[in-house]
């Protein structure tokens, strides 16, 4: 798959980097205000395809085969059942509880596990839709020669 | 507030009956994308952000990979030629569409008007959940702590579809 | 009333899609508009008149706010949504690179 044109490729290496701290953005505020895990992961794995999208299949050495971004969203998604199994283990014997301090409403570091959870749930979701569209340009890489 | 979703969701109908009926596939799946488009603004008018904020880049990435598979292929029009199986199956859907009609006029003399909801189940919800979650996002809130097994059935899903997806997009097996 | 009838009437349309179009991407397309008119539906139950978004101000705190059980259930669903419609466009490619063609009904006259 061939890259775009050079206006594309000088604004895409302005643009990327913005739409990716803006993912992370909305992730780490998902209990502040809307958003949240699933919002803010698509919206990272938006900066990373838009960046495949205008340089063309040679752009990152994942693209060669998939098992990076594999990776990343196994081990988010065992990091989420841990955390969740953590709440067996941390006094009141139910799953998924929120046992970590509250704080008061309204600051960055309060209610509890929520916090964690947007984030490895975001991480879930972007390395997710980033696999899909990487198995999308390998087939057709593959199919093409 | 119901004539400015009327008004939307019209929009909505007038595109879908496009991209059902449109001649180049194209311009079927650009008009699939306003009907996604509709959907966030209706979403905003229903004091909902953070399904906005989910369908508007959900229904980005749905196109994107729509147009990616037809500009694959050959994008050739749709065939029109209709027979006597198309007449079946039109007259069957018609059927199908009076009868379903029929019974959601029995089901929506039970609904409550629009805009009296009675917060019935999400009263409990509401009523202690800063204190007891600590979060100001009560959708958040929900997610996460009332109702986690949602949010883990749904990482489950979303890792069963990535691997569909790799298994049936593979060539070359492992050597 | 009306906008529930509206709402219904766009399920049908995608119903309509889905049964009589022979044109593979136009199945999916017709699927993806059934899957929307649902999620409006969700989220037109749960409105309340004069309530606002569910998100609580500290300063604040008494305020009558719109139901935020359909949301969180309809947020779920749009992220599955996806993972559906991504996989049923993988299934297609596949069909297409072996049938070199979108048509249901050319698919299933030849064998093997």
């Amino acid at each position: 798959m061939k890259g775009m044109s050079v206006i594309v490729k000088k604004t895409t290496q302005l643009v990327a980097g913005l739409v990716f701290l803006y993912g992370v953005y909305i992730i780490a505020h998902g209990h502040l205000t809307p958003g949240g895990g699933f919002a803010g992961g698509v919206v990272v794995a938006g900066a990373f395809i838009l960046q495949i999208l205008a340089f063309g299949s040679d752009f990152l050495n994942l693209v060669k085969e998939e098992t990076g971004s594999t990776l990343f969203e196994n081990l988010a998604v065992l990091i989420v059942l841990l955390l969740a199994v953590s709440g067996l283990l941390a006094g009141a014997s139910i799953f998924l509880h929120n046992w970590m301090p509250k704080g008061t409403v309204g600051e960055l570091l309060s209610a509890g596990m929520l916090p964690l959870y947007n984030i490895f749930v975001g991480i879930e979701v972007a390395a997710s839709i980033l696999t899909i569209f990487l198995a999308l340009v390998i087939f057709k890489e593959e199919i093409s020669k | 507030m119901e004539l400015a979703l009327s008004v939307i969701v019209g929009f909505m109908i007038i595109g879908a009956l496009y991209a059902i009926h449109a001649k180049d596939i194209l311009s079927a799946v650009i008009a699939c994308g306003i009907v996604g488009y509709g959907l966030v603004i209706c979403f905003l008018l229903l004091k909902a952000p953070d399904l906005a904020i989910v369908q508007i880049v959900v229904e980005t990435i749905t196109l994107i990979i729509m147009v990616a598979v037809v500009l694959d292929s050959s994008r050739e029009e749709a065939f029109s030629k209709p027979d006597t199986r198309g007449y079946i199956s039109a007259g069957l859907t018609i059927i199908l569409v009076l009868a379903l009609l029929y019974f959601f006029r029995m089901a929506a003399g039970s609904l409550d008007t629009f805009g009296t909801s009675t917060l019935r189940m999400a009263g409990p919800y509401i009523e202690g959940a800063t204190e007891k979650t600590g979060s100001a996002n009560l959708v958040t809130g929900v997610i996460f702590d009332f109702r986690g097994y949602d949010t883990l059935g749904e990482a489950t899903v979303l890792v069963t579809a990535v691997l569909g997806v790799i298994t049936i997009l593979r060539i070359k097996g492992k050597k | 009333m009306t906008v529930y009838l509206l709402c219904f009437i766009l399920f049908l349309i995608g119903l309509y899609g889905v049964i009589t179009r022979r044109n593979l991407i136009k199945i999916a397309i017709s699927l993806s508009i059934m899957e929307f008119s649902c999620f409006l539906f969700f989220a037109l139950i749960g409105y309340i008149d004069g309530g606002i978004a569910p998100i609580v101000d500290p300063a604040d705190p008494l305020k009558t706010y719109v139901d935020p059980l359909p949301q969180a259930l309809v947020l779920t669903a749009i992220v599955i949504g996806l993972a559906t419609t991504s996989m049923l466009m993988a299934v297609i490619i596949r069909i297409y690179r072996r049938y070199k063609t979108f048509d249901i009904r050319e698919i299933s006259n030849l064998r093997g």
